[in-house]
C-alpha cells in the first residue's frame, strides 16, 4: 500500500518542524527518511502514523489514496517501532507481541490458539522463539529491537514505520541488524519507512532515500542517484566526506585552484561564484602530471591501515585535500609523507549559491 | 487559546480527566478556601486588625511561631546528625531506624499527642527527670516545642537524605588530598552543598509546626495567654460561632504558611533539584 | 563495638572504605549515639508509651475497652469515612495524574499547586473552611437547615473534611512517576490498536502500580488518623460523630487512660502497618526498577 504525503506542515509554538512537505512512498518499498536531528524526519514519521496531528489547514496523508485525516492512530493499522522500543516492561515477550491481538474487540479477536500460533510464527521470524517467557529487561538491546518489530508486525500492519530502529544499539549489533532488516523486508514486503540520521544505514538498507533538512525535503531517489547526483550542497555534504573549493563559473567552464574545467550542467551559467565538491575517492593521484588536468600537491599524512588508503594533501595555495585510493594503487604509487603528487578530479559537483543567499 | 488549553496529543481523555480534576479541586479546595478570605473580609481592615492584635491572639501566635521555630531548629541540628548517620554509616538496626523516621507522619496526631503528654507529664518517664532539674515538660511552652519537634523531624531528615546521597564523594576526597582536615572539609565542602536542603527541611518543619493541632493540644494544657496555640484559638472562636474572628486568625496562619511555601519553592529552585520525599 | 560503625559503601561497588570521606571513629560513634538517643527519645519512646499505657491494667482491661459501644461506633465510623474518602481521592488522583503527567497545558502549575494546598493548610483550618461553608452561620447553613440537611456536626462534614485533607496523597505519588515514564508506552499501545481505556488499564496502570498502592496506603492512614480537621466539624457526639482519634481525645480528657490508649494502640498499629507496607512497597518497586534498569533511558523521552 502506497503512502502519499501532501503539503504537510507542522509547527510547535515558534518552531517549525515541517514546511509544506510532499512525498510519495511506493507500495512495498523500504524508504529511509534521512537527515540530521531537528530536520523533521521523526515528526513526519509520527504524522504518518497518526501520533501527531499536522497543522490545521495543511495538506493530507493518504494511504492508497484514502485520506487518513479522520482516522485515529488505532484505526490506521500501522506498525510503529519506537526508537527505545517502548516494550511493555510488565509483560513477557510473548504477551508484548500478543498485545495488539488481545486488545481487539471480541468479534475480531483471534482465538487463544490462533494468537499463540501467530506469536510463535513471528518470534520465529525474528529469531526469538526461545525467549517467549522472558521479560524485556532480560533481553539484550538487539533482542528488544526484534521483539518491538514482532509486536508491530503482529497486527498485520499495512505500513511499517520505524523510528531510528538501530539508534540505541552498539555499532556491531547495528550492522548485523541492518542486513537482517533488509532481508526481512524482502521476505514480508510490507511498505516500510524508517527514520535515521546515519547515511550509511540509509544508503545500505533502503530502496528509496528521502533526505530532509530544516523541515524540508532536500532530495529523494534511489541510494545510487542521491549519492552520485546530489541535488544540493547539503545532500553532498551529508552523504559523505567532501573536498570543497571556492570557484567561478564562466562560459560553461569552472575555475578553481589552478584548474579550469568543463562545468557539467552549467554550460549557460553567467559569470558567477560557485562551489566545487569532490569526494575523496573521486580524486586520482599520480607521480607525474597525466593527460587529465591536475593539481600539484604535497602528501601530509598517510593512513594505510584499512581497506583503503587515506591521504591528506596540501596544494601550493595552502588548501588541504583528502584523497582515498585503493591499497593496490597506493602500492603502485609508492608515496610517503612529503612527496609531491598530482591530483586529478575524476568527477565534480558544482553548486551555484541560491540567488537569495550570498556566498 | 483559553486557560488550560493544551498542546495537541493523540492520547485520549485529556478533556474529561482535566475537567473532572479541576471541578473536584474547585469544589473541595479552591471554593471553600477562598471563602475563608471573604469571611475574614466581613470584618473590614479595622476589625481584622483588632482580632489579630488582641492580646490573646498575639500571645498564641508568639507561642506558635516561637515553638515551631525552636522545634524546626532542634530538628535542623539533630535531623542533620540523624540523616548523616543513616546515609554515611552502616550499623545493625539501621533499616528499622530509617523506617521509624516516618512515624510522625504515620501516627495519628491525637495518638502522638496523648503519648507525648503521658511521657512528659510530671509523673511520666521523661517528665520526672525534667522536673528534677526544675523544668516543666508537659503543660508548658517547652512541651509545645517538644511536640513540634516530634512532628517536624521527618521533614528535615527526609529532605536531607537524598541531598546527602547525591553528594559527590570525590569532592570530599579532593579536599582531603589538598590537605583540608575532615572538619574543614565538612564545613567548607559538605555544608554549603546541603544548605538548600537543610533550609528547605527547616522551612517545611516550621510550616507544619505553625498549623499543627492534634499532637499539641494535649501536651500544651491550653492555658490562655500562656500555652494556647494559634490553631486552638480558631477552634475556640468557631465554638463561640465567631466565624469572622476564626477566619481572620486562619487567614493570618494561611498567609504565613504560603509565604513559607514560597520560600521553600525558591530554595528548591536555588538548589536546582527537587528531591523532597514524603512531604 | 569495633565493627559497629563502618563506612557505607553505597554506590561505589567494588571500592572499599574510602578513608578520606570518613570521620574519625570516635566521631562516628558519637554521631551514631546521638542518632540513637534522639530517635529513641523522640520516636520510639512515645510509641512504646502507647502500648504500655494501654496494657497498664492488663490484657483484660485492654480488651474490655473495645466492648464499649462508643468505641465500636468510633471504629465503624472511621472505617466508613476512609471507605468513602480513599476511593474518591483514588479516582481523583488517577485522573489528575493522567491529565497533568501525560499532557502539556497552560495552567498546569496552578493545578499542581492546588493539589498541594491541603498539605500546607493547618488541619484546623481545613475543618474551619467547611464550618464557614456549611455551618449554621455559614454560607449554605441556612439553606441546608431549611431543607433538614446537616453537614457540620454530622457524618457528611467529617467525610468532606477528610477528603480535603487527603486530596494530595495519591496524586502526588503518581504525577512525578507518570511524568518520568513519558507517553511512549501509551503511544505504542495506541498504534497496536488499543482503545484509550485499554491503554490505561493494560499499560499505564501496571507501570504505576507500586506508586498507586503506596499512595493509597498513605491516603488511608491519613484518612483514618486525621484529628484536627475532623475535630472541628464533628461536634463530638458520642457514638455518632466520633471517629477513633476523637474517641481517643474524649476518653483521655475523661481520665479514662487505659481505654484512650487502647483505641490509640489500634491507630498506632495502623501506623506501624503503614510504615511496614511503605517499606515493603519501596523495596518491591526498587527491585522492579533494578529489573528495568537494562532499558537505556527508555522512559526519559
Amino acid at each position: 500500500m502506497g503512502i502519499t504525503v501532501e503539503h504537510i506542515s507542522k509547527t510547535y509554538g515558534n518552531f517549525t518542524a515541517l514546511r509544506d512537505v510532499s512525498l510519495e512512498i511506493r507500495s512495498g518499498q523500504l524508504t529511509a527518511l534521512l537527515g540530521p536531528s531537528g530536520s523533521g524526519k521523526t515528526t513526519l514519521l509520527r504524522i504518518i502514523a497518526g501520533l501527531e496531528i499536522p497543522d490545521p489547514g495543511s495538506g493530507a496523508i493518504r494511504f492508497s489514496r484514502e485520506d487518513m485525516a479522520d482516522r485515529r492512530v488505532q484505526e490506521r493499522r500501522v506498525g510503529f517501532v519506537f526508537q527505545h522500543y517502548a516494550l511493555f516492561r510488565h509483560l513477557t515477550v510473548f504477551e508484548n507481541v500478543a498485545f495488539g491481538l488481545r486488545v481487539r474487540p471480541r468479534a475480531d479477536r483471534p482465538s487463544r490458539k490462533e494468537i499463540a500460533e501467530r506469536v510463535h510464527t513471528l518470534l520465529d521470524l525474528v529469531q526469538l522463539d526461545g525467549m517467549a517467557e522472558r521479560y524485556p529487561s532480560q533481553l539484550s538491546g538487539g533482542q528488544r529491537q526484534r521483539v518491538a518489530l514482532a509486536r508491530a508486525l503482529a497486527v498485520e500492519p499495512k505500513v511499517l514505520l520505524l523510528d531510528e530502529p538501530f539508534g540505541a544499539l552498539d555499532a556491531r549489533v547495528r550492522k548485523q541488524l541492518r542486513a537482517w532488516l533488509r532481508h526481512l523486508h524482502q521476505e514480508i514486503r510490507v511498505t516500510s519507512v524508517f527514520v535515521t540520521h546515519d547515511q550509511d544505514e540509509a544508503l545500505e538498507v533502503a530502496d528509496h532515500v528521502v533526505i530532509m533538512n530544516e523541515g524540508r525535503i532536500e532530495q529523494e531517489g534511489t541510494p545510487e542517484s542521491v549519492f552520485h547526483q546530489p541535488a544540493t550542497e547539503f545532500v553532498m555534504n551529508f552523504l559523505g566526506d567532501v573536498n570543497v573549493f571556492h570557484a567561478r563559473v564562466e562560459d560553461g567552464k569552472i575555475s578553481f585552484a589552478s584548474l579550469r574545467l568543463d562545468a557539467p550542467g552549467h554550460a549557460d551559467s553567467a559569470d558567477a561564484p560557485a562551489r566545487v565538491f569532490v569526494r575523496p575517492h573521486e580524486l586520482d593521484l599520480a607521480r607525474e602530471p597525466g593527460p587529465a588536468p591536475s593539481l600539484p600537491a604535497t602528501v601530509l599524512t598517510v593512513h594505510a591501515a584499512g581497506p583503503t588508503v587515506r591521504l591528506q594533501l596540501r596544494t601550493p595555495l595552502g588548501e588541504t585535500l583528502v584523497a582515498v585510493i585503493t591499497q593496490a594503487r597506493f602500492r603502485d604509487l609508492d608515496v610517503k609523507c612529503g612527496d609531491q603528487v598530482h591530483v586529478a578530479p575524476r568527477d565534480l559537483h558544482v553548486f551555484l549559491p541560491p540567488p537569495d543567499r550570498a556566498m | 487559546m483559553a486557560f488550560l488549553a493544551r498542546r495537541h496529543s493523540v492520547l485520549p481523555g485529556f478533556g474529561p480527566t482535566l475537567g473532572f480534576s479541576f471541578l473536584y479541586l474547585s469544589l473541595v479546595v479552591l471554593i471553600p478556601l477562598s471563602l475563608l478570605f471573604f469571611r475574614s473580609a466581613d470584618l473590614g481592615w479595622g476589625g481584622f486588625w483588632n482580632v489579630i492584635t488582641s492580646p490573646r491572639v498575639v500571645a498564641a501566635c508568639r507561642l506558635s511561631f516561637g515553638a515551631a521555630f525552636a522545634g524546626a531548629a532542634v530538628n535542623a541540628v539533630c535531623g542533620l546528625v540523624v540523616a548523616w548517620t543513616l546515609v554515611r554509616y552502616r550499623f545493625p538496626g539501621q533499616r528499622l531506624l530509617d523506617a521509624v523516621i516516618d512515624l510522625p507522619f504515620a501516627l495519628p496526631t491525637a495518638v502522638s499527642g496523648i503519648a507525648l503528654t503521658t511521657l512528659y507529664a510530671p509523673t511520666g518517664w521523661l517528665g520526672r527527670p525534667l522536673d528534677a532539674i526544675g523544668l516543666k515538660g508537659a503543660f508548658s511552652p517547652l512541651g509545645v516545642t517538644i511536640a513540634l519537634t516530634f512532628i517536624g523531624l521527618p521533614f528535615v531528615v527526609r529532605t536531607l537524605q537524598p541531598a546527602l546521597e547525591d553528594l559527590d564523594l570525590d569532592q570530599e576526597e579532593a579536599a582531603a588530598v589538598l590537605g583540608a582536615s575532615r572538619w574543614r572539609t565538612l564545613r567548607r565542602i559538605v555544608l554549603p552543598a546541603i544548605t538548600p536542603a537543610l533550609l528547605t527541611g527547616f522551612a517545611l518543619a516550621f510550616a507544619r509546626g505553625l498549623g499543627e493541632y492534634g499532637s499539641v493540644v494535649f501536651i500544651s494544657g491550653n492555658m490562655p495567654m500562656r500555652t494556647e496555640i494559634a490553631p486552638l484559638l480558631i477552634v475556640a472562636k468557631l465554638e463561640q460561632y465567631d466565624y469572622a474572628g476564626a477566619a481572620a486568625i486562619a487567614v493570618l496562619l494561611l498567609v504565613a504558611s504560603f509565604l513559607l511555601l514560597l520560600t521553600i519553592n525558591l530554595l528548591q529552585r536555588w538548589s536546582g533539584r527537587r528531591h523532597m520525599r514524603g512531604a | 563495638m569495633g565493627d559497629l560503625v563502618r563506612v557505607r559503601r553505597h554506590r561505589f561497588a567494588g571500592r572499599h572504605d574510602r578513608a578520606a570521606t570518613t570521620e574519625p571513629r570516635w566521631v562516628g560513634l558519637l554521631l551514631l549515639a546521638t542518632t540513637v538517643v534522639f530517635l529513641g527519645l523522640f520516636l520510639l519512646l512515645p510509641l512504646v508509651t502507647v502500648f504500655t499505657e494501654a496494657l497498664r491494667k492488663g490484657a483484660g482491661a485492654y480488651f474490655a475497652s473495645f466492648g464499649d459501644p462508643a468505641a465500636l461506633a468510633a471504629i465503624r465510623l472511621t472505617l466508613t469515612v476512609a471507605a468513602i474518602a480513599v476511593p474518591l481521592n483514588l479516582v481523583f488522583g488517577v485522573t489528575a495524574a493522567w491529565a497533568i503527567a501525560k499532557f502539556e497545558f497552560r495552567g498546569k502549575s496552578f493545578v499542581t499547586t492546588l493539589i498541594d494546598v491541603p498539605l500546607a493548610v493547618s488541619p484546623v483550618i481545613s475543618g474551619a473552611i467547611y464550618v464557614l461553608l456549611f455551618g449554621l452561620q455559614g454560607l449554605l447553613g441556612p439553606w441546608l437547615s431549611a431543607h433538614g440537611l446537616q453537614v457540620i456536626f454530622a457524618v457528611p462534614g467529617i467525610v468532606i473534611a477528610t477528603v480535603f485533607v487527603t486530596v494530595p496523597f495519591i496524586a502526588r505519588e503518581l504525577i512525578p512517576l507518570m511524568q518520568e515514564q513519558g507517553i511512549e508506552d501509551e503511544e505504542a499501545a495506541l498504534t497496536l490498536g488499543a482503545s484509550g481505556w485499554q491503554t490505561f488499564r493494560r499499560v499505564t496502570l501496571p507501570n504505576v502500580k507500586w506508586a498507586l498502592l503506596y499512595g493509597v496506603i498513605l491516603c488511608n492512614a491519613r484518612a483514618m488518623g486525621e484529628f484536627g480537621a475532623v475535630s472541628v466539624v464533628s461536634g463530638h457526639i458520642r457514638g455518632k460523630t466520633n471517629t477513633m482519634p476523637l474517641q481517643v481525645e474524649i476518653l483521655y480528657n475523661e481520665y479514662n487512660f487505659v481505654a484512650a490508649f487502647a483505641v490509640a494502640s489500634l491507630l498506632a498499629l495502623l501506623a506501624l502497618v503503614t510504615l511496614a507496607l511503605k517499606t515493603l512497597v519501596e523495596r518491591l518497586s526498587a527491585a522492579a526498577v533494578t529489573l528495568d534498569s537494562g532499558l537505556p533511558a527508555a522512559e526519559e523521552i
